[in-house]
């Protein structure tokens, strides 16, 4: 089962520069610690994550075993219109992760 | 020279028999106290080794940036748990279709306070059960499931909800009755020393917190932010396995999981913290 | 047998060397416990295998992050690049170079103009005190970096919990 969550500003106006914050939960096991029976735990990180943002790909991180476990992610996306952010991760054992949720997007008030 | 010299005859009567009266009074109480009621229902309280406003919770003792990552509502690698918690909170039992929600309805409303109490003793079984236990013995005996383990996400995330409908309250755990000899016991042991280091609990966090242990700031060991979410392990973790890494680190013999003994010192600690709020999520180093 | 002498200059010289270090420890602690694992990289070093001889200045990229980092597992860090980011001229990746760790390449950052601000920010494993480089590759080919020290020191009680 898949944990994580995001986070962006309650009120987005189209054309706005909104920070966007994810959160997955994963170990990102490096491969270099032992259990408490002396027994190397392998290598399993996040491989590859991405962010799609109706059509289009607005986020793209590889990270490795030096992103911490639990992963952060914060980035920007300009505002366009309203479509489903979806979140997609690939880790070592090529177990997938997804995560999807409505960006709103309000027209920007005429001046 | 007399009473009566000063005053009229009926108001030094008066005084005569409120003399005796006190006298009667007096003999009462000696006869009270000596007899043993006194100590058995005005209990004393025991002495504090830390004045109740000296108290400070770890999150005092804290780095700039762990104190944010507590604060940071969504950013708390601990909310990922309580997310499995509240999922768990409401998944009916494979065995007889109860779920925790069956019997407890929501956890925000009705687990509020109950993080505060413990550890408890069981009135069923008459054991000194902490969290975790509690949890274990709803999922054993009215969700016919098998107990959860130690540290599992599953256990951390329903300990974590739970705690949660206790968020800002202060810790209050009873220590009479048969709570007293477990407490006794929790206080031995917290003064002491064990382990190759030769270190009791109190030599660190009772006499020296605010200093420096290497580069880590020693705090006093309260145990109001648990489960807690720590760094080095990179995930949630109960306050067993926190007093067990304890005495990993004075190098001392670990007891097994579930030993009493870590439930006594854990109700010795909480009666230590009385009063501090409970912090959920907690973040510590 | 003949004792090496020892000029007053150079007892002198020699007493004020252990003198500094010893004040270096007293005053800086972390100095004294720092974790030092692993074979320290030159900046040239963590970045050469990206920039293959592009151009590659030191300007434009800001780095936040503390400077004593309260546990290494957890490191949080944000990186900014001044970029416009219009279609044009943008930034295509944004690394993050750990001179220390294990692994050098800790994150590889994808983006383009629709990004609409080269911002981004995450949580570092960092395996002692090092620096930490923030390297984007720009849209003509160019690179841009900064760089900045964290220290990371050792825990004091082992965890075997």
């Amino acid at each position: 089962m898949a944990f994580a969550r995001i986070q962006w500003p309650e009120r987005v106006l189209a054309g706005d520069v909104v920070k966007v914050r994810l959160l997955v939960r994963h170990p990102m096991d490096t491969g270099y610690l032992q259990d408490l029976l002396g027994k190397l735990v392998p290598r399993n990180v996040i491989r590859s994550l991405t962010c799609t943002w109706g059509q289009q790909e607005v986020f793209r991180v590889e990270p490795s075993s030096g992103i911490s476990a639990n992963p952060l992610f914060e980035f920007f996306v300009r505002a366009d219109q309203t479509a489903d952010m979806l979140v997609e991760w690939t880790d070592d054992r090529g177990v997938k992760g997804s995560l999807r949720q409505t960006l709103q997007v309000l027209p920007k008030p005429s001046a | 020279m007399s009473l009566r010299s000063f005053v009229s005859r009926p108001t030094a009567h008066g005084l005569q028999v409120l003399e005796r009266g006190s006298w009667l009074v007096f003999m009462v109480f000696l006869w009270w106290g000596v007899s043993g009621f006194a100590t058995a229902q005005t209990v004393v309280p025991p002495e504090r080794s830390l004045p109740l406003w000296q108290l400070k919770s770890g999150l005092h003792f804290a780095g700039k940036d762990v104190q944010a990552l507590q604060a940071d509502e969504f950013a708390n690698p601990a909310q990922l748990w309580l997310n499995q918690g509240a999922q768990a909170w409401g998944l009916p039992s494979a065995a007889n279709g109860k779920s925790c929600a069956s019997c407890h309805g929501a956890a925000a409303t009705r687990m509020q306070g109950v993080a505060t109490r413990y550890p408890a003793i069981d009135a069923a079984s008459g054991r000194l059960f902490n969290l975790e236990d509690r949890i274990n013995q709803c999922t054993t005996r009215h969700q016919q499931a098998p107990a959860l383990t130690p540290e599992s996400d599953a256990l951390l995330g329903l300990s974590l909800l739970v705690t949660q409908a206790s968020k800002g309250m202060p810790l209050r755990v009873d220590i009479g009755g048969a709570a007293r000899a477990h407490w006794q016991a929790g206080a031995a042991l917290f003064t002491q020393r064990q382990g190759q280091m030769n270190l009791s609990c109190a030599q660190c966090h009772d006499q020296n917190f605010g200093q420096r242990l290497y580069t880590d700031p020693l705090s006093q060991g309260q145990p109001n932010g648990y489960p807690v979410y720590r760094l080095e392990w990179q995930k949630p973790g109960s306050l067993e396995r926190r007093l067990r890494s304890c005495y990993a680190g004075i190098r001392a013999e670990m007891p097994p999981w579930g030993a009493l003994e870590m439930r006594q010192l854990a109700l010795y600690l909480t009666w230590r913290g009385e009063g501090l709020p409970v912090e959920v999520p907690a973040v510590r180093k | 047998m003949k004792w090496p002498t020892l000029t007053r200059r150079e007892g002198l010289r020699q007493m004020l060397r252990v003198g500094l270090y010893g004040a270096t420890a007293q005053f800086w602690p972390s100095f004294a416990q720092d974790m030092a694992s692993g074979q320290l990289l030159s900046v040239a070093q963590m970045m050469a295998p990206l920039t293959q001889g592009a151009r590659v200045l030191q300007q434009d990229v800001k780095i936040m992050a503390p400077v004593l980092a309260d546990n290494g597992t957890l490191v949080p860090i944000t990186a900014q690049v001044q970029s416009p980011m219009t279609a044009q001229d943008h930034v295509t990746h944004l690394y993050l170079l750990s001179q220390r760790n294990p692994v050098t390449q800790m994150a590889v950052f994808h983006m383009g103009p629709w990004n609409g601000r080269a911002e981004v920010s995450t949580r570092l494993r960092l395996a002692g005190t090092q620096q930490v480089v923030a390297l984007a590759r720009l849209s003509n080919g160019e690179f841009r970096y900064g760089q900045m020290e964290i220290i990371v020191t050792e825990s004091a009680c082992v965890d075997a919990s």
